[in-house]
């Protein structure tokens, strides 16, 4: 086991290096000027001149690679030409937003695709499976921006009830973070809501149709014990690590979903930053993701690993 | 829980707001996010909207575009105008409590031209020196008369930031902005918001009626409305133009419209680079004159902005004082243009139309090309984000391109850099001596009478040309709580936060 | 065809049926996946013939018919500057069928052989692949999408390279995966006891034998690239105008959400349906195809 951790901790570094040179890359192909673009409406040719200095971009891709790994190392990652504010600083500020946002999401999509899961795999092949694939479903098949809009319309403009945008800090005050989040992580965890059904139901028919299960069913226990103690326990253990994988799901989701209910969180920087070519902005964003995803990716791999002994091999 | 006890702060907060002064707090939505909040650093439009609250300029505008005294009371050119001496205003203080004197003028004019990255360069290009006669009086040395120059000063140019502050903090001064207007920066979190709050030693308190101003910034045209209905912002701009019907009959919410010193055209590549010669378009004004008059303006106006615009030909508008009347918007005659391809030899030219991605210029192109396809033109349409345009038409790959232009209070700033040679906002590549000789010449004439001679000329000169094709001038159009009062409409499209005040 | 595969899958073929005749079975009788196949066999048919089913020229614009509601003339409104709501459906069914399906051709077509190259020979190779698909897949997805459509140009095939080539490390990873499960059956140590070169074992053997959960995939996947579609066009990077797709229809739409909501109604409606469609369908072929599954 030991040794299964080193070789996968092992290949964490360069996973983070190839994911680093890959958005790095990418932004170097993307047309445009970032120099320009940052010279504003007057494009006076003495700020261009200056910014493409500031910013190395004369210099050969590599040499400009190495200075920011070199920046990285030191734990400076840079500042955004947009503001000038340290990209560390922007990260340590939105990255908490995401975080409770994705957290938010995952909650609610709990609470949404295991209800509907179970009620799936009981009612397997009827009418309330179509019913219970549908209602998680929804979520999945609606453009999360698009369900944005509409849930702001509904709630802010017509019945008050919640604000239409922006974000108090939870310390700041509670009520009034949980209203702000609460439509947007609806928004994100339906779609995840629906990945969690599938995977409930098809763990629960796994189990329902097992032998101990019959034996339990033979032993004269009530059909509700049988799914929610057996079935559900089972379907219930990998929770966490689809919640590692579907991270990334939800960081994708996150980027409209920020951008329409103007939470300032990671995916409304990253794009804005793509769009205005923040290239310091979107290198440290895209890294801090990264290792995020694969420290959670790993964590999910050793549970897996503890649970199936057969991975072992 | 802890949950609990958290959540009634808000309560006895609430409980306790009668005990102290009542906290009155302007929020304002933006339409972007503003970049650095450095007056020598800035570079975006909506920038200027929050340095209203910030930063206090030498001079403003009103809403007749007159120049109006702020932190200078009195100014006098001398007669070759090449001095301009300023009389300032007495019992001024920065936010760090530093005095405001002709000194830290000095220091700011000279900021504005040395600080490596400064936008205002250009703007202050003709100052050589400044003199500081006394504490209260202040002398530009010009290289040249300049006759924008005091429109510079009702502008960034003219924001005057604390010296102290400004050499401790050097270029990150943006970070943390000391200046000497109404309201002081207490924080900024990036996408999120921008609090300002109440500075008690503002030399016109009395005209201000806030403690607090938070500016957000929210890009979807449709959420920023909402907010505003919902009533967690008192104020945006830049309302779509298809929401304003609807807004009249809401009682809850007024708003405003004043035509923008700004202009929506399109720009022509005839010089930019071998592409222009390549395409009849490009090459041939006769082809740009049958393009125009293919164009049905005021159609334009009401298809694309609601009628919330207004037409015009020229980069002021038919309404602004310099505008030449010996060039009128001309009328849709595509009879004439038809003709005028003949003559050209190309009856169906077709070209490529770069666009922004926003939905407004995505309109205008579809309109424009369905109007001109009349005459006989071929436009194809293409999309391109901002940043990806801005290459093309600084690399003149380029044909034609949808290009707007927020405006300046003094007509140069609508002109020179676009229809000089070389200069950098000039995308067509028109480049004509005798009107760079114009140019210069209406830049050292003070008497407006004689500069709209000079105008005239350039204009009857630019226009034959058309490099660039200007369609209309839009509306600024703003909505707020109807109990907002003292909403001055002026023509720049910035909201000024001196005299507003929120009815109980 | 049902019979050769079954041979190759050395499993005691069922007296009467081979595994895909009683997959079809099985899956007939999931009325969810049957009425997600029906939906997308009306909006092929839609797609295919809607030249002839359109009322209107879908890019016709006029003048005088802006942002009118639903009537006779127009059983779906008008936009904003005057064409027919319901012909713009009608053809746009065209952009987002296309979107879902090429994009997903492409992440097959990129990521089955290279999954299949990873998993079958392994070692370094494998190592190379899978260390430059866990990077691709550290990025979030629509972030890869959007820089890669931005490079590419604003266009509806460059959004669908986009989403594509975004999408292709699932399907390597699936393919991987599923290729190193098979690898180690009997049937496959068995061929190549018998001698038959590795490129002829990947491909008549290891790769019917995956076909299932990659079609799975497949149909899930063309779910989410319609999605993804939307998301381009609302950030102003998919089908471009005058040329209609569900997504820019509906980013369109958004403006004029308080005046004219037909325009977004129906867009949303079809981009719901669709979507949802080939979910159930997925679904249902997923349970249909899964040996496991009685």
């Amino acid at each position: 086991m030991f040794e299964f951790l080193v070789k996968r901790l092992a290949t964490v570094v360069p996973t983070l290096l190839l994911v680093s040179m890959l958005i790095f890359g990418l932004q170097q192909l993307l047309p445009g000027d970032p120099a320009k673009i940052l010279a504003g409406e007057e494009q006076d040719p003495t700020v261009v001149a200056y910014l493409r200095t500031k910013l190395h971009l004369d210099e050969p891709l590599p040499l400009r690679y190495a200075y920011w790994v070199g920046g990285v190392l030191r734990g400076d990652l840079g500042e955004s030409i947009r503001t000038q504010q340290p990209v560390l600083d922007l990260i340590v500020q939105k990255l908490p937003v995401t975080v409770e946002l994705a957290l938010m999401a995952f909650v609610i999509a709990l609470a949404i695709g295991i209800p509907s899961g179970i009620v799936a795999a009981v009612g397997r092949g009827t009418a309330w499976d179509v019913a219970a694939n549908v209602f998680a479903l929804w979520g999945l098949s609606t453009p999360n921006f698009w369900l944005g809009i509409l849930m702001i319309l509904l709630f802010s403009v017509q019945l008050g009830w919640l604000p239409a945008s922006g974000y108090v800090s939870p310390f700041e005050d509670l009520g009034a973070n949980l209203a702000a989040m609460i439509m947007p992580a609806f928004v994100l965890g339906n779609a995840i809501a629906a990945v969690l059904m599938r995977h409930t139901r098809s763990a629960m028919l796994q189990v329902l149709g097992a032998d101990y299960v019959r034996t339990a069913r033979a032993k004269g226990l009530s059909e509700r014990t049988v799914v929610l103690k057996h079935a559900l326990r089972n379907a219930l253990t990998p929770i966490i690590t689809l919640g590692a994988l579907e991270l990334g799901t939800l960081l994708s989701g996150a980027v409209l979903t920020e951008q329409v209910f103007t939470i300032p969180g990671f995916g409304k920087l990253i794009v804005d930053s793509v769009f205005n070519r923040d290239y310091s902005v979107v290198q440290g964003v895209v890294l801090v993701t990264a290792t995020t995803y694969i420290v959670l990716n790993l964590l999910a791999d050793l549970a897996q690993f503890l649970v199936n002994p057969r991975l072992r091999r | 829980m802890k949950l609990d006890v958290r959540s009634l702060w808000p309560v006895l907060l609430l409980a306790l707001a009668p005990l102290g002064v009542s906290a009155q707090t302007l929020r304002i939505g933006l339409a972007e996010d503003p970049d650095v909040l450095d007056p020598s650093l800035a570079r975006s439009f909506v920038g200027r909207i929050v340095f209203t609250a910030l930063c206090d300029k030498l001079f403003d505008i009103d809403e007749k575009l007159a120049i109006q005294p702020q932190l200078a009371t009195a100014y006098e050119w001398s007669a070759d105008s090449k001095t301009l001496t300023l009389k300032l205003r007495q019992g001024v203080t920065f936010h760090d409590g530093e005095k405001f004197d002709a000194a830290a003028v000095k220091f700011n004019i000279e900021r504005h031209k040395t600080l490596p990255g400064s936008n205002r360069r250009g703007e202050l290009a003709p100052v050589a020196s400044v003199d500081v006669v006394d504490a209260a009086t202040v002398r530009l040395n010009l290289s040249a008369p300049f006759s924008p120059l005091l429109a510079q000063l009702a502008d960034r140019a003219g924001m005057m930031v604390s010296p102290k502050a400004a050499q401790a903090a050097g270029d990150k001064f943006g970070a943390k902005p000391i200046c000497s207007g109404p309201f002081k920066f207490v924080e900024r979190v990036a996408q999120d918001r921008m609090v300002f709050e109440r500075y008690a030693q503002y030399w016109n308190k009395e005209a201000i009626h806030f403690d607090k101003v938070v500016y957000t910034p929210i890009p979807d045209a449709t959420v920023r409305l909402a907010n505003l209905k919902s009533g967690q912002l008192d104020f945006i701009e830049r309302v779509a133009s298809s929401d304003m019907e609807k807004l009249q009959t809401d009682k809850k919410l007024k708003t405003s419209r004043i035509t923008e010193i700004g202009y929506q055209g399109i720009t022509i590549n005839t010089g930019k680079s071998e592409q222009a010669q390549k395409n009849p378009l490009g090459r041939d004004a006769r082809v740009r004159e049958a393009f125009e008059l293919s164009i049905d303006r005021q159609g334009l106006v009401q298809v694309v902005m609601d009628n919330e615009a207004t037409v015009g030909n020229q980069w002021v508008a038919p309404s602004n004082a310099y505008y030449a009347k010996n060039v009128p918007v001309p009328k849709r005659d595509i009879a004439r243009a038809k003709a005028l391809l003949k003559e050209a030899g190309v009856p169906n030219p077709s070209f490529t139309l770069v666009t922004p991605t926003t939905s407004d210029a995505q309109r205008l192109a579809l309109v424009v090309q369905a109007m001109t396809r009349e005459a006989g033109f071929d436009v194809k349409i293409q999309a391109a984000e901002f940043a990806t345009s801005l290459n093309m038409a600084d690399k003149g790959e380029f044909e034609a391109y949808v290009l707007a232009w927020s405006g300046r209070a003094d007509p140069d700033g609508n002109l020179f850099s676009f229809h000089g040679c070389k200069q950098p906002l000039n995308y067509a590549g028109y480049c004509d001596a005798e009107t760079d000789k114009l140019l210069n010449q209406s830049r050292s004439l003070r008497d407006p009478a004689e500069r709209r001679r000079v105008f005239e000329q350039i204009t009857a000169r630019v226009l034959k040309e058309r490099p660039i094709v200007y369609l209309y001038h839009r509306n600024w159009l703003w909505a707020y709580n109807a109990k907002l009062g003292g909403v001055r409409n002026v023509p720049d499209g910035l909201l000024r936060v001196s005299g507003l005040k929120l009815a109980p | 065809m049902a019979a050769a595969i079954a041979a190759s899958l050395a499993i005691a073929p069922a007296p009467h049926a081979g595994p895909w005749r009683r997959a079809w079975r099985r899956l007939r009788r999931r009325r969810g996946a049957l009425a997600g196949l029906a939906v997308v066999v009306l909006f092929v048919a839609l797609a295919l013939f809607a030249p002839w089913i359109a009322p209107h020229d879908p890019i016709a614009a006029s003048w005088s018919a802006i942002r009118k509601a639903p009537s006779a003339a127009h059983w779906f409104g008008t936009d904003e500057i005057g064409r027919d709501v319901l012909s713009r459906v009608i053809w746009g069914t065209r952009a987002s069928l296309l979107a879902g399906v090429v994009s997903v051709s492409i992440s097959l077509l990129l990521g089955v052989p290279i999954g299949l190259a990873a998993g079958f020979l392994g070692g370094w190779v494998d190592g190379v692949i899978s260390r430059v698909t866990d990077a691709f897949l550290a990025c979030p997805f629509l972030i890869l999408a959007i820089a890669l459509a931005a490079f590419l140009g604003p266009s509806l095939t460059n959004a669908m390279i986009a989403i594509g080539v975004s999408a292709t490390p699932i399907f390597v990873r699936l393919t991987r995966a599923q290729v190193i499960n098979v690898k180690v059956e009997d049937f496959i140590e068995a061929a190549r006891a018998v001698g038959n070169p590795p490129l002829r074992i990947a491909l008549r053997h290891v790769l019917p034998n995956i076909t299932a959960p990659v079609m799975v995939q497949a149909t899930l996947a063309i779910a989410a690239a319609v999605i993804a579609e939307a998301s381009l066009s609302f950030l102003g990077l998919g089908q471009q105008p005058p040329a209609p797709s569900w997504g820019s229809m509906l980013n369109t739409a958004k403006n004029f959400i308080d005046n004219a909501p037909w325009m977004a109604v129906w867009p949303g409606l079809s981009i719901f349906l669709l979507v949802l469609s080939f979910n159930l369908l997925g679904d249902g072929l997923r349970d249909a195809l899964d040996p496991r599954q009685r």
